[in-house]
């Protein structure tokens, strides 16, 4: 229950809450006053990095994750541009070997402007509610958004300019993301139209890719340069109504991050490569509760804590399936 | 690192955590109230900036500078079709079915319209040359509206005149050779050369005493003809269309001047197969025969 309240906080934009003096088990309590008695120095925590940083599967889950990114956009171009009916639409919409699947956001979009649903669009929203909620919600921003991929690049030319002092890093209240959302769903009602979809990026690049490009990629480079010189993943961070949409579904998602607190460094190297680091916030000294946590709806599952964590705290989950393996 | 990375809630927006007034939390210190305050403002500006990209894409409705010739089905009144637009969901499936490749997705200028499926005749008109409307089965949210099944259903608009002067036919002139010459890449199906695949047009030079191709090329005419003979399109005698879309009427002073009838469903094929530059029949989208879909 409390996974559920806590995920909600945070797709809202709320600040996690800090455990008070009395809810943390006794056993955290007890490694964490283990933890105390041995002081990790700066050469152990280098060495902890420095091992992990040489390990073979340290870009595991990245690479799994462009891997399937990539294969899963160019089946809509390759389905269209051989004609063979594999995957055919775009990420609003499409037909996977003839069953329909829909964007829930997209669809959400269209139910609120048009205020009829024909039973098509019903097929394919569930069938893609369905989906999302057995591979964790946000998966969809980090594993098959095509926008995510250039926002990633666009993240590193940022921070290497940031180090530099060449570029701004602006913080915005993340409260904005969910007034965005509900300011958006207000003027689609109101006006009857898809206002969101005109300024997607994932909307606009999923058809660039697949039915060739036009004037709108200008408005993803206007989105991207923002990124680059003024802000870090402003837009997946702070204005994307799609991931709120899809970290809903994911409230109820059995595939989470977990984090084992027993091991963990408290370094931070999670928390600085993370698009939304508000959810690793129990990774933080004295703020876990449980041995294990699961990380929070708001999390989009791309792995790169897990694959960066010195100490292998953070790891992938399937709950219920977990005990079973 | 965790003070940098969490930005300070602003007044009043964390009373859901904390059902106690405000009053009685720890007072909070000039500089953090300061730095909330500039978080409040910076991320005003930016909803503000986000809102106004998003209602400039209305700013193309206004002039109805961009309504388009849109595919069959379309749920749309002539030039209003904020229906057609809020139902279409911007995926492109009937761009991708379509066997003569007629339709294109809108770019940024069309605003809300960006994605939305549209026609150029001129270049590529629809020929229905899939019969079973492929265009309007694809389209996964109605905004190509599945009440119709027929070609003759369709009111994309409808056809006019619009240069009399250059008409080939009113001139009383044949016409010989590739209609829109060596270079047109559009394609018609022409039943007697390939049942099922649509042909570059290209590739059919035609020799005519007196220009009849808007007429010789119509979709609607063409299945009229082939009911009467007793052969409707796949078999299907609901193919056939109850009215005639257009027809030649004899001048005086020789010649025939196309007149365009009721039957007319808007599909542009008269204005693609046109051999004159500028074409002298064309499609008017904000018209369409005034006779109700028959469902």
């Amino acid at each position: 229950m409390s996974y559920i309240v806590d995920s909600l906080r945070q797709i809202i934009g709320l600040e996690p809450a800090k455990p008070g003096p009395d809810d943390r088990r006794p056993e955290v309590v007890e490694i964490m006053t283990e933890k105390r008695k041995e002081k990790l120095t700066r050469e152990g925590l280098r060495a902890a990095e420095a091992g992990r940083a040489l390990a073979a599967d340290r870009h595991k889950w990245r690479n799994r994750r462009w891997t399937t990114l990539i294969i899963a956009n160019l089946l809509f171009v390759v389905s269209y541009y051989f004609d063979v009916q594999l995957l055919e639409g775009a990420l609003t919409a499409s037909r996977l070997i003839g069953f329909h699947l829909a964007d829930l956001n997209s669809a959400l979009q269209v139910m609120l402007a048009y205020k009829h649903v024909v039973l098509n669009l019903v097929i394919g929203t569930v069938t893609v509610f369905i989906l999302w909620l057995l591979l964790g919600g946000r998966t969809f921003c980090s594993w098959a958004c095509p926008y995510h991929l250039l926002a990633e690049g666009a993240e590193k030319i940022h921070l290497w300019l940031a180090k530099r002092h060449w570029a701004l890093d602006l913080k915005f209240h993340r409260l904005g993301r969910i007034f965005f959302y509900l300011l958006f769903v207000v003027l689609t009602v109101v006006t009857g139209y898809t206002l969101f979809e005109t300024i997607s990026p994932t909307g606009i690049l999923s058809r660039a890719l697949i039915y060739g490009p036009g004037l709108a990629l200008l408005w993803v480079l206007a989105l991207l340069l923002f990124e680059v010189f003024l802000s870090r993943r402003a837009w997946c961070r702070y204005i994307c109504p799609i991931g709120v949409t899809y970290g809903l579904v994911g409230v109820l998602s059995p595939v989470r991050v977990q984090y084992s607190v027993k091991d963990c460094h408290h370094e931070g190297d999670c928390r600085a490569i993370c698009m939304v680091p508000h959810v690793l916030d129990v990774t933080i000294r004295g703020r876990a509760r449980t041995l294990l946590t699961d990380i929070g709806a708001d999390c989009t599952r791309c792995g790169l804590c897990v694959d960066i964590c010195p100490t292998d705290s953070l790891n992938f989950t399937v709950k219920g399936l977990d005990k079973v393996l | 690192m965790s003070a940098a990375n969490t930005p300070v809630t602003p007044p009043g927006s964390g009373s859901a955590a904390t059902p106690a007034p405000p009053r009685s939390r720890p007072p909070v210190s000039p500089k953090r109230r300061e730095q909330s305050r500039r978080d409040f403002i910076r991320t005003s500006i930016l909803g503000l900036g986000v809102l106004g990209a998003t209602l400039a894409g209305l700013i193309p409705l206004a002039s109805r500078a961009q309504a388009r010739l849109r595919p069959p089905g379309a749920i749309k009144d002539r030039l209003e079709e904020q229906e057609f637009l809020a139902a279409c969901i911007k995926c492109g499936q009937c761009v991708q079915v379509c066997p003569v490749e007629a339709i294109h997705l809108a770019d940024l200028i069309d605003g809300v319209g960006v994605g939305t499926p549209y026609i150029q005749a001129r270049d590529q008109a629809c020929d229905f040359s899939c019969d079973g409307l492929q265009c309007v089965l694809a389209c996964p949210t109605g905004a190509l509206t599945h009440d119709i099944d027929y070609p003759a259903q369709a009111r994309m608009g409808l056809a006019r005149l619009a240069r009399p002067e250059s008409c080939l036919a009113v001139r009383g002139q044949g016409f010989k050779g590739q209609a829109r010459g060596p270079g047109f890449t559009g394609k018609l199906r022409y039943e007697e050369v390939d049942r099922w695949n649509p042909t570059q047009v290209a590739d059919q030079p035609y020799d005519l005493d007196s220009c009849d191709l808007c007429l010789r090329q119509c979709p609607i005419e063409i299945r009229l003809a082939q009911c009467a003979a007793g052969k409707p399109p796949s078999g299907d005698a609901n193919q056939c269309p109850p009215r005639a879309a257009i027809r030649l009427e004899p001048q005086a002073k020789g010649g025939a001047r196309p007149v365009v009838l009721d039957g007319c469903v808007g599909c542009g094929v008269c204005e693609m197969i046109c051999p004159v530059e500028p074409a002298a029949i064309v499609i008017d989208i904000d018209r369409v025969t005034d006779v109700a879909p028959a469902v």
